[in-house]
């Protein structure tokens, strides 16, 4: 589970979160809002990647402040862009980054790299430079290094924002099937409505918290009315 | 070194990555002591050996000497120019046996191999304070990347031509700034990824 207790953060003078307190117990959450209205940076909070100004962040139990690197081992982190994610030059290396990085001694991580090549459909890829894979590609790329380390929960944030409309699918397909905690950050309402609760931000506060339906109405209304 | 890792099985891909380099450095030293054509002709034979022993197609092999003629082209013209035509011949033959072997360790060596080198070379000097897996990250993220930076690069350079600059100095302002959002990114996923610090 993870827990915000009166949650704030600011960039300087500018403060993005007010008084946030969440606890996220579902198995899909999704968390939609405008642009601007902190949702990257909550995403950000949640495995401690940042640290609040005020409030504190519990994954588990653990506090964020305190407990950073472990928090990062559970909760893994999917980046709107896998070209800023992918850190190895090649298929084969970017999926055993994280392995190693997490002190798996090395025939077990060949293992995990194998079946991931197998199960995600990028063994035809294997050793193809990362900057020559497609966008649906990388991103298959980008989820699979995180899930290769078995988190127990995983942020994603805009997962398929840059996608055209047939890996768009693909992702949305792969993210539903997970047993993983899923936290979406998202503008793809098709996508937030696969989440059994959706949280609503807007200028850093809250504003809908509840099952799709009712959280994208009201979203839906605030934004379109003029 | 830019990931231009072509697979197959051969005898000189199944060599250790640190006796590639090993050969590559010792025949880089050793030919600045050839002073005479026919001898570098025959290094130029040993190494087109190599890529028919490494069964790389000469048209990779030529496709990746390529980038290097326009320079090649002026070093050999200012040496015929400042000296003779024997001595540009040796410079030009020596430029090219050299990046030739160059691309052929690139071609046969994983970065990863490469990698695990770079680590196993640098160990020693850990009590020195040298980080040895911070190093080969940067080596492994720096041939990551060019490529990305220069798609980047052409980016901003094509929306500046759709509003007409031509050539222009102008683009690397834009351009310093997405690399500098591209390494602000980078920070939070090797963070996210579990190489950052507690």
């Amino acid at each position: 589970m993870i827990e915000l207790r009166n949650v704030h953060h600011r960039f300087g003078d500018h403060q993005v979160l007010r008084g946030i307190d969440l606890s996220l117990t579902e198995q899909r959450i999704a968390i939609v809002g405008a642009n601007g209205s902190g949702k990257s940076t909550l995403a950000r909070l949640l495995n401690g990647l940042l640290l609040p100004t005020e409030g504190q962040v519990l994954v588990d139990g653990l506090d964020t402040k305190k407990h950073g690197k472990v928090i990062r081992r559970k909760v893994g982190f999917v980046f709107q862009d896998p070209d800023i994610q992918i850190i190895m030059p090649t298929v084969v290396e970017d999926l055993d980054f994280g392995l190693k990085h997490h002190g798996i001694p090395r025939p077990e991580r060949e293992a995990r790299v194998e079946a991931a090549l197998a199960e995600y459909g990028l063994a035809a890829h294997r050793h193809h430079p990362a900057h020559l894979l497609s966008g649906g590609q990388k991103q298959l790329l980008a989820i699979a290094a995180v899930l290769i380390t078995n988190p127990t929960h995983i942020i994603f944030d805009e997962p398929t924002t840059l996608l055209d409309l047939r890996n768009r699918h693909r992702i949305t397909r792969l993210i539903t099937e997970l047993d993983h905690q899923v936290i979406l950050i998202t503008h793809d309402l098709e996508l937030a409505a696969t989440a059994t609760r959706v949280i609503v931000l807007d200028q850093g506060t809250i504003t809908a918290d509840g099952p799709p339906t009712e959280s994208l109405s009201s979203y839906i209304a605030a934004h379109t009315n003029p | 070194m830019l990931s231009l890792y072509h697979e197959a099985r051969s005898p000189v891909h199944a060599m250790p990555a640190g006796a590639k380099l090993l050969v590559l450095l010792g025949t880089g030293t050793g030919l600045f002591f050839v002073r005479s054509i026919g001898a570098l002709g025959v290094a130029m034979g040993v190494v087109v050996l190599g890529y028919a022993l490494a069964r790389v197609p000469a048209r990779v092999g030529l496709r990746h000497l390529l980038p290097i003629l326009p320079v090649l082209a002026v070093i050999v013209v200012a040496q015929v120019l400042l000296t003779d035509w024997v001595t540009a011949a040796l410079v030009g033959q020596r430029i090219v046996v050299l990046v030739a072997l160059a691309n052929l360790v690139t071609l046969t060596t994983r970065t990863s191999a490469m990698v695990a080198t770079v680590e196993a070379v640098l160990r020693p000097l850990r009590p020195l304070g040298v980080r040895p897996e911070r190093v080969g990250l940067v080596v492994a993220m720096t041939v990551r990347f060019i490529p990305v930076l220069k798609e980047q690069a052409d980016q901003v350079r094509a929306a500046q031509r759709a509003r007409g600059v031509r050539r222009s100095t102008r683009f690397l302002t834009p351009l310093l700034i997405k690399t500098l959002r591209l390494a602000d990114g980078l920070g939070d996923a090797l963070e996210a990824r579990g190489a950052g610090s507690d």
